[in-house]
């Protein structure tokens, strides 16, 4: 490493660091304020009325009906390509499991992509499938946080608020805006944005070109902002198109941290105690740090395996260096590092480089934040998933200080523990038993791309990414077959909202409990004693969990490199 | 009399006897961690048995870890067994003093005598001298001083009498003086040590909700590390590696939590039984467990706080009158007054000056709610002394601004204030001081740094009620309180949220008893008392309350504790286990071997032992409860996280790293 | 069902918003704002004819041109290799343990070496040998290109300083000073060198 990737590190850490509290603030004003007039007419238009309180289980119904429309509107869409407009190239519709994986991926806000963008979709499909579903999965996500949230803001209470209300605000206020604002930048930096699609050049040498063109940039602020991470491109932020300079790949990952490390000062607002969210923040920070260093420190290290051919790895006055197996030139080492440490932390997905060709200790960083899927997590559910671990976590050891546990002063009962417990088991199972099945079946292996232990984790990385709804992947795993299209589509379903369901439960049983008020043998939860008791707890048991997976896959791999064992 | 925990040989055999008792499914599946234990026990052991039968060379492996899974089902049961029995010892040893006891039942012809344990409720029976009595009731006639040392260990005899708060009597205990006729209570078989009884048998023992909470997430912790295992056989058969049923059981019993789930019922019944030799008598565990929690502790001034009795301690003459004609009349007053307040007048006054031959046609003037005087009408005319108010009406007219000063300076001290008139002029001020109990204040520091608020609940006026509060180092108090009120404001801190603890002996105590989230009654006290509490303390001590906070907290720390050490003894079981499994296909694996373990053998078999054997060694600590020191909540957290978080990860190394050498030694790998 | 049509309604609108309007709004206000980055960066030749994107690699491997990275993108159906082609991107996708990976690595260094007429043991760039993300990397890094000096120079009867020259004066530093690496657009160097020697 040289100055200037610590300038990088330093520059991106202050911007986040510095927004991070502000939108936070801006997001609780957001939500505490009176309807806007436009937000008023929004409700008229479609006949709801803004202020009628939901039940957790109004709220949760009403989350699944929209969300079920959304998916279907996105299938229908993807299936009619052929006869809807905006298709000069007549391109066929997707296979029946294709577009049923990615209409599923992309209104779980997951955005992994089974089909290639550029071959596969027209511009129609880009716009009214593609974007539409990623703005509403990760508005969804935002709406159900918020209601999670009402769990600590509110005692005594049967209603967790409104659910078209939670969805509408942001959408107005933040989302919408803050996307069109910076796809303009993303033009000026150089994505297309233009309803053609293709261009045929002649090149120097002859032979001619294809490009392909359309409306990239709309949908590429949109896609780190709602940390969806679907691209147009196959190659997704890689492609030049996509992320054409350094400054769009800094601007991407900032734009994925923009909302979500906002969201425990967001939360630290609205239950008035901001101190609370700063720890939230820090704890986080800090989990994202440590990934940060380590695929820094992994993708740094000469691949023992290259020791004879005579290839410069080292960082010169004059390349990079490193392992740029699968990276582009204009990012280099930490670049990627710092986008690929942040797309799988925030839960984007989008992709600057080849996961696939990352060094183990990266795979083994990007595979513990999507066991975690929460430091910041993607939007709004990842924090909702955090509040979960804190709950359970002040359970466990929140017994030591000889009190029945409570949280923000709300008591943690049987209730509240079975609740908690139900969504943490989903993790486990899907990734577990999914990547076990598929380990044993015959459509299950002859998929991947790579042998030994680096094609165990690309289908470990498979099914991980898709319960986290994360959407990046190990691309060398064929995921197009049917067997694991439909397999991750359904995963992706399930991992949405198995464990959403539960929370919003959870945010019931919570509002509904009286605030309980602190007294001097209360554990302070806005204490640096909290972050070490909370990230000791996620690490705990994200490792008890995973950790035989995780030995057979990224530390044997690194273990055989250094003993320069190739497969 | 603080009882000692009783451990002796043949409680251990017994608890030994017992452990294989509760072997049955249907007590294991109550326990749905140690039931997994059990079906992976009964697995292994057939894999035994076909081992045996194919001459298999897994045969001594297989038989190993089949005999270590089944003692760690025991180890539990032996704790849950040890912790019943104890209490048990405890409870029968007191029930054993009455078993003998003859009663004399009252029937409509006379007395008859029968055997005590013969009594029903709402028997009459009498005790008279010298006799014991022979179960709990409530005194219908008469007054007796009982010794009630054989349950609460305090030789000084008390007195308890007909239809004040001081009606109850316990079974067991001896009448020393006086004769009384004595209402049974309880049906036989259902006193307060019945109960208890009832309480640390598994029978009817129910969870408290913590432990419920708790439950639930051990159930899950097994659940998904039922998850995690299923999934290894696939994992290994990618790499070729055919995975051993038996390791897998291995494994699976080391990661879900056996530890804490074996001792949790030994640690909740632990709870009771440590409340019980400080002589409290639970009625349920939850009532032991939310006394940790509670906010709030309400104490009544009199006989909690303070002695029972004022004592007065100073003599302020009014202006223009004597010091000597001021005390001369007080004494002259007090002297037919029985009061503690009365003796203590005439003490005091003795010591001041010499007094002598009260006049012989003195008449008595006794306190009446009317007047609320009392006095003497001497031939030189009539004393009268009272509160200020009443002496004022007395009087007639105001008082002169020095002695109104008197009286409000004695107040605002704490005192109360007792004004002594003679032929309706005001002499003076007596100073009536409440004396606070010794060695309070640190209690209520131990308190106030628990984070539990106490509040005194007084009729006093808020003067005296501020100025003891302040003496006794309570953070707040509530003056000029009626029985009614202690009510209101019990529901009303609980309306906030708080959890509200009271003590209280008293009919009228009853329904404020009743709603108080932790209430300990008086064994002294009435038995409408004694029912509406949840915990009752046999030395009717109302400072108790502070132990039972204290044990409530223990129990929950001691849950929290070993729920942690558990979970993070994981991390050692794994490391011994995992490169177990798959060095032999992956050398490089070899690194992941932190303990170096001899062979792939001795690691599982060291993992599994150190798993069963951590129960055992940890039953002292689950039996005694982890220290409570109160030192706030982040600072306990701190320690207790460094001790059984920390800890929990160093211990289970250095134990499998000492199995793995002594099997070595005894060339088993 | 009160949900179920209020849903319908507020997909209906919301496909409108997300789907429609606010795509054409950011391309509306694009074409005005920056035309030429809408519409793909491209390079026009002499005659008005598209010769490609000055982000989009091409597939140089005449001796006269700096070459760019080994691409490994395939063709949109996936069924074999179609590098530098816009149609389709991707990287190669092979761990950094596969022999598969070893092997095309040590083959593109011995080819590599052969191209510029280096040493048999001399030390490659590694981006000169390992696939781009996209397979359409527009960049090489420097000392890639530096290594490349004289095979064009040769081909091209220029002198090493020129060619010099020429990569000083298309290269890039990192954005703003600090952001990225420092690198040399392969397209943007390969038509100046075209134009200073055709």
């Amino acid at each position: 490493m040289i100055a200037n990737d610590w300038i990088q590190i330093l520059f991106s850490l202050g911007v986040t660091v510095l927004l991070a509290p502000l939108v936070g603030r801006y997001l609780a004003w957001i939500y505490k304020g009176p309807h806007l007039s436009l937000e008023r007419g929004f409700y008229r238009l479609v006949g709801i009325n803004p202020d009628h309180e939901m039940t957790w289980k109004e709220y949760g119904a009403v989350l699944l009906v929209s969300n079920a429309f959304f998916f279907a509107a996105g299938f229908l869409v993807l299936w009619a390509q052929p006869v809807l407009p905006l298709n000069p190239r007549n391109l066929p519709p997707l296979s029946p499991e294709l577009t049923f994986n990615t209409a599923a991926s992309f209104v779980t806000n997951t955005n992994w992509q089974a089909y290639a963008g550029e071959a596969q979709l027209s511009n129609l499909s880009q716009m009214l499938a593609i974007t539409f579903l990623m703005f509403v999965g990760a508005n969804t996500g935002m709406a159900s946080l918020v209601a999670i949230f009402k769990g600590f803001t509110r005692s005594g209470s049967q209603t967790i608020g409104n659910f078209w209300t939670d969805f509408v605000r942001f959408f107005i206020r933040a989302f919408l805006p803050a996307c069109f604002l910076m796809a303009l930048i993303h033009v000026y930096q150089g994505s297309p944005q233009t309803l053609r699609t293709q261009i045929t050049a002649h090149t120097l040498e002859g032979p001619p070109q294809t490009l392909i063109v359309g409306p990239v940039a709309s949908l590429e602020s949109l896609k780190h902002l709602g940390t969806n991470g679907g691209g147009f491109y196959n190659a997704n932020g890689a492609h030049p198109y996509e992320n054409p300079t350094p400054l769009t790949n800094t601007l991407e990952f900032l734009e994925m941290g923009l909302f979500t490390f906002s969201l425990p000062f967001f939360f630290g607002r609205m239950i008035g105690r901001p101190r609370q969210g700063q720890v939230f923040f820090i704890a986080i920070l800090t989990l994202y740090l440590s990934g940060f260093a380590l695929i820094e420190y992994s993708e740094r290290m000469p691949n023992p395996l290259l020791a004879h051919a005579s290839v410069e790895q080292q960082v010169g006055p004059l390349s990079d260096g490193g392992n740029t197996e699968g990276k582009e030139t204009r990012f280099g080492i930490t670049q990627t590092s710092l986008f690929s440490n942040t797309t799988i932390a925030a839960t984007t997905g989008a992709v600057d480089g080849a996961m696939d060709s990352m060094n183990p200790l990266s795979i083994l960083v990007y595979l513990v934040h999507m066991f975690l899927n929460e430091e910041p997590g993607g939007k709004g559910v990842g924090f909702a998933g955090l509040l979960k671990e804190a709950i359970l976590a002040i359970f466990l050891a929140g017994l030591m200080v000889g009190r029945s546990p409570e949280f923000l002063g709300k008591r943690i009962e049987s209730r509240e523990i079975k609740l908690a417990s139900l969504s943490l088991l989903v993790t486990p199972l899907l990734v577990l038993w999914l990547t076990g099945i598929s380990l044993l079946l015959p459509s299950g292996k002859s998929s991947m791309g790579n042998p030994g232990p680096h094609g165990f984790m690309e289908v470990l990385y498979a099914f991980s990414s898709g319960n986290a709804n994360n959407g990046s992947a190990m691309a060398g795993l064929n995921v197009s077959t049917p067997y694991y299209a439909i397999l991750l589509g359904v995963e992706m379903l399930l991992g949405r909202f198995l464990p959403l369901l539960p929370l919003l439960a959870l945010a019931g049983a919570l509002a509904r409990k009286k605030t309980h008020p602190e007294t001097a043998g209360t554990f302070k939860t806005d204490q640096p004693l909290f972050i070490v008791l909370l990230l000791g707890f996620m690490i705990l048991f994200a490792a008890l969990t995973f950790f035989p997976p995780l030995m057979l896959g990224p530390l044997l791999e690194h273990l055989s490199l250094l003993h320069g064992i190739s497969f | 009399m603080k009882k000692k925990v009783i451990l002796d040989k043949q409680m251990m055999i017994e608890a030994t006897v017992q452990s294989i008792v509760m072997l049955n499914p249907f007590k294991l599946a109550k326990n749905p961690v140690m039931f997994v234990v059990g079906i992976g026990s009964v697995l292994t052991t057939l894999m035994a048995i076909s081992s045996l039968i194919h001459h298999s060379t897994e045969l001594f492996f297989t038989t190993t870890i089949s005999v270590w899974l089944w003692l760690t089902i025991g180890f539990a049961n032996f704790a849950e067994a040890l912790a019943e029995l104890q209490g048990k010892a405890q409870a029968l040893s007191l029930r054993s003093t009455r078993a003998e006891t003859t009663a004399s039942l009252v029937t409509p012809r006379g007395t008859v005598k029968i055997p005590g344990n013969q009594l029903k409720r709402e028997d009459q029976f009498i005790v008279e001298e010298g006799n014991v009595i022979p179960t709990d009731g409530e005194i219908l006639e008469g007054v007796a001083s009982i010794d009630e040392s054989a349950i609460t260990g305090e030789s000084a005899p008390v007195i308890r009498e007909a239809g004040g708060d001081r009606s109850g009597v316990t079974g067991g205990t001896r009448v020393l003086a006086g004769k009384i006729r004595v209402m049974v209570t309880n049906k036989p078989g259902e006193t307060f040590l019945d109960r208890m009884i009832d309480l640390v048998e598994g029978a009817t023992r129910q969870k408290s909700p913590n432990e419920i909470a708790l439950t639930i997430l051990l159930i899950g912790l097994t659940l998904i590390f039922l998850f995690v295992v299923a999934s290894l056989p696939a994992f290994s058969s990618y790499s070729g590696i055919k995975s051993s049923p038996t390791i897998l059981i291995a494994l699976l019993v080391c990661l879900i939590p056996t530890t804490i789930a074996g001792l949790l019922p030994a640690i909740g019944i632990a709870g009771i039984d440590r409340a019980f030799r400080a002589n409290v008598i639970a009625k349920s565990g939850k009532a032991v467990e939310v006394a940790g929690d509670i906010d709030i502790l309400l104490l009544d001034k009199t006989g909690t706080i303070t002695f029972g009795n004022r004592q007065a301690v100073q003599f302020l003459p009014a202006k223009g009158v004597s010091e000597e004609d001021l005390i001369r009349a007080s004494w002259l007053a007090s002297l037919p007054d029985g009061t503690p307040e009365g003796k203590s007048i005439v003490r005091l006054a003795e010591t001041h000056i010499r007094l002598s031959n009260p006049p012989a046609e003195a008449i008595p003037i006794p306190f009446t709610p009317e007047t609320r005087m009392s006095g003497v009408d001497t031939p030189d005319g009539e004393i009268r002394k009272g509160a200020g108010d009443a002496i004022q009406t007395y009087v007639g007219g105001p008082f002169s601004p020095d002695l109104s000063e008197s009286i409000s300076s004695v107040a605002r001290s704490g005192g109360t204030p007792l004004v002594v008139a003679m032929n309706r002029k005001p002499l003076g001020v007596v100073h009536l001081k409440d004396v606070i109990k010794p060695g309070l204040k640190e209690r209520f520091e131990r308190l106030r740094k628990m984070g539990v608020t106490t509040v005194m609940v007084t009729g006093d006026n808020p003067l005296t009620a501020r100025a003891i509060a302040e003496e006794a180092g309570l953070d707040d108090y509530f003056a000029q309180a009626k029985p009614e009120d202690k009510m209101a404001l019990i529901k009303k801190e609980q309306e906030k949220g708080r959890l509200v603890a009271m003590t209280g002996d008293g009919t009228n105590d009853a329904p404020s008893l009743a709603q108080a989230d932790v209430a300990l009654a008086m064994n002294s006290g009435t038995q409408a008392a004694k029912e509406a509490g949840n915990m009752v303390d046999l030395d009717s001590d109302p400072t108790k309350i502070i132990e039972v906070v204290e044990i409530g907290k223990q129990l929950l720390i001691t849950r929290g504790a070993l729920t942690t050490f558990s979970i993070a003894n994981d991390v050692a079981k794994y490391f011994a286990i995992l490169p177990a499994m798959f060095v032999t296909a992956y050398p490089q694996l070899k690194i992941l071997n932190i303990m170096s373990l001899a062979t792939p053998v001795s690691a599982i078999t060291s993992a599994i032992i150190f798993n069963a054997l951590i129960i055992p060694a940890l039953i002292p600590l689950a039996l005694k409860g982890v220290r409570y020191r109160p030192i706030g909540a982040s600072a306990l957290l701190r320690e207790n996280l460094l001790i059984y978080g920390l800890g929990g990860i160093i211990v289970p190394f250095i134990g499998i790293k000492l199995i793995d050498i002594a099997l070595v030694l005894l060339h088993f790998t | 069902m009160k949900i179920v049509f209020q849903s319908f309604r507020i997909t209906m609108l919301l496909m409108l918003i997300c789907g429609i309007l606010y795509p054409l709004g950011v391309t509306a206000i694009a074409r005005i704002l920056f035309p030429h980055q809408a519409s793909g960066s491209l390079v026009m030749g002499a005659s008005g004819q598209v010769i490609g994107s000055e982000l989009i690699a091409q597939g140089f491997k005449n001796p006269r041109y700096f070459h760019p990275r080994p691409s490994a993108a395939l063709t949109p159906d996936g069924s074999g290799p179609q590098p530098y082609d816009g149609a389709f991107s991707s990287p190669s996708n092979l761990g950094p343990d596969n022999a598969l990976e070893i092997k095309a690595i040590t083959d593109a260094a011995v080819d590599y070496r052969k191209e510029n007429h280096l040493a048999v043991n001399a030390s490659v760039p590694i981006d000169a040998v390992t696939a781009s993300g996209s397979g359409l990397d527009p960049d090489i890094s420097l000392s890639n290109a530096m290594i490349q000096v004289p095979r064009i120079a040769k081909a091209r009867h220029l002198s090493l300083l020129d060619v010099q020259t020429l990569i000083d004066r298309i290269k890039k530093g990192p954005q703003f000073g600090f952001l990225g690496t420092q690198r040399v657009n392969v397209l943007k160097l390969n038509i100046a060198l075209d134009r200073q020697n055709p």
